[in-house]
């Protein structure tokens, strides 16, 4: 089976300063990645090179298109990696107000992405808006309601929505349960779960809260300093730490 | 007026503003940028049409003004007083005999010919401007023709009233590339953006001239389900009964009556003339 992704040594430095170097991993179809680390390791920075939103000072990102197999998204031009953006992948930022359109209602929010691969029938784009809101469980009677009138939970669901309506392959993720309360945040790991295996979706989940890797992700990358330090499937990596820091960050987690 | 080089700019500033014009015809639709200059007047006034008009007229030219299809208004006036003074240009209030017409808001309802050049004042020449406010992400949808966005204003617009309730300042695509702020003009004047005059857009704060050669392919954007529709008033004008022109509606009193006139004053003019009654007029008469 080909990957879905493929990273081979993504570096990326601010000036003299490392943001991460030398990431080398593959995802498969229907995988779930979880990047672990605590602020400042360089997880975002590897998320947003392999999305395309910062350019990587070295190394390849391969992603299967559908059109054309294999293809460096880091070389490839722009408009195909914004095509690329808008139809395979999405991307959950972690406070909704960065991926929504705050003056634009629920609907249109759930339609941009519709109207930005050519739909141009109203009612069509209509049906699927309602129809994805009852998917992240938003009422439909909120269809017209500007998201400045969502609590944050409904936010991040519809943000989800959003990203999801044109069927993406591929999902990135920075934190995106961060700022949520806990009851809150549950119903979101839910709902995500529930979505990931129900698409077949694969996705690329940022985070430094390890009950959201334990829940979601498949497999697990440890970063540190820029690098990756620990390596593989999650409950082997948070049951069986063996790298120091792994063990430190398995450790720091507060029982109740 | 020998005080002045002819129509106020001087030859440089003109030449500059022509490869601009050109550059806009070829690329019909695309926003030129050129280095507005300071004109004697306040931005909003039509300081771009000014330039534009500026750089286009001949001795041997003649201009008409017209402001929201009046050739009377302050800003007719006084931007065709502008070029009397400065280019010794003949003016004209008809339609026909204009060879450079600028205009502030409306297209004239007679049709243009192919030897008249029609100017438009430009308040905002960028269509996304109030749905991206970043300059740098519009150019990028521009020229990688990323325009899903303008049909989500009109998705609200739908959602909330039922109908594009946009009615001035309708976006348009034109030549199957860009789309183009068509200046405030109503969405009426809208198919006639196809016609057989050249068009140059002015504007003079956001330094930016765009134009749509005669004969260019003009579509408003629309959904399937929801078309397109040039609207207008649901009346007759009152001084000459025409029924095919944009009407301006006029609040006679206090008790509620009202008129209805063409917005085109020298329209109306001629079909007056002609011997074409309205509603008002009648009355007046009898």
């Amino acid at each position: 089976m080909t990957p879905l992704l493929q990273v081979k040594g993504i570096e990326k430095r601010y000036g003299a300063r490392i943001g991460c170097t030398d990431v080398n991993f593959d995802l498969y179809p229907g995988e779930v990645m979880g990047i672990v680390g605590e602020s400042g390791s360089g997880k975002s920075t590897l998320l947003n090179c392999m999305a395309g939103h910062l350019e990587p000072d070295a190394g390849q990102v391969v992603f299967d298109t559908r059109a054309g197999g294999p293809m460096d998204t880091v070389t490839m031009t722009e408009p195909e990696r914004r095509m690329l953006g808008r139809t395979d992948w999405a991307f959950v930022h972690q406070h909704a107000r960065d991926g929504l359109r705050m003056s634009v209602s629920a609907g249109g929010n759930i339609g941009e992405r519709l109207m930005a691969v050519g739909d141009r029938h109203y009612g069509a784009i209509r049906d699927k808006a309602v129809d994805w809101l009852g998917r992240v469980e938003i009422d439909e009677s909120r269809v017209d309601d500007r998201p400045t009138a969502f609590s944050g939970g409904m936010q991040q669901r519809l943000q989800i929505a959003r990203n999801l309506v044109t069927g993406p392959r591929l999902v990135f993720m920075d934190e995106p349960t961060g700022g949520l309360d806990v009851s809150v945040q549950a119903r979101l790991l839910d709902l995500l779960r529930g979505l990931v295996r129900e698409m077949g979706l694969s996705a690329i989940i940022v985070t430094h809260d390890l009950a959201v890797v334990r829940l979601l992700a498949d497999r697990l990358m440890v970063m540190k300093s820029g690098h990756v330090v620990e390596a593989g499937l999650t409950d082997q990596v948070l049951d069986d730490p063996q790298h120091g820091y792994t063990q430190l960050l398995v450790s720091s987690v507060l029982q109740v | 007026m020998s005080e002045y080089n002819f129509a106020y700019l001087d030859e440089q500033t003109k030449r500059m503003i022509r490869r601009a014009i050109l550059k806009g015809l070829a690329v019909p639709g695309y926003q030129v940028p050129f280095a507005s200059r300071e004109m004697p007047m306040p931005y909003g006034w039509g300081t771009g049409g000014v330039q534009v008009s500026a750089a286009t007229l001949t001795p041997e030219d003649t201009f008409k003004v017209i402001d929201q299809g009046a050739d009377d208004t302050t800003n007719a006036v006084s931007i065709r007083k502008f070029f009397e003074n400065t280019a010794g240009v003949e003016t004209t209030e008809e339609t026909e005999k204009a060879t450079v017409i600028q205009t502030r808001h409306r297209i004239p309802e007679a049709k243009l010919s192919e030897d008249q050049i029609l100017v438009y004042q430009v308040p905002i020449p960028e269509p996304l401007r109030f749905l991206e406010p970043r300059e740098t992400e519009t150019r990028k949808m521009h020229s990688l023709e990323e325009y899903g966005l303008m049909h989500v204003k009109l998705y609200e617009d739908i959602s909330q009233h039922g109908a594009i309730s946009t009615s001035y300042a309708y976006p348009v695509k034109v030549s199957d590339r860009y789309v183009m702020e068509p200046s405030p003009i109503p969405k009426f004047d809208n198919p006639k953006l196809e016609m057989d005059a050249i068009q140059l857009f002015g504007a003079g704060r956001e330094q930016r001239i765009y134009a749509v050669p005669p004969h260019t392919k003009v579509v408003s954007l629309d959904f399937e389900d929801y078309p397109f529709e040039a609207t207008k008033a649901d009346h007759p004008c009152d001084l000459c009964g025409a029924e095919d022109s944009y009407l301006d509606e006029v609040i006679m009193d206090d008790a509620g009556n009202r008129m209805f006139v063409c917005s085109d004053t020298d329209y109306c003019r001629s079909r007056c003339t002609a011997g074409h009654v309205g509603r008002l007029a009648e009355e007046g008469a009898a």
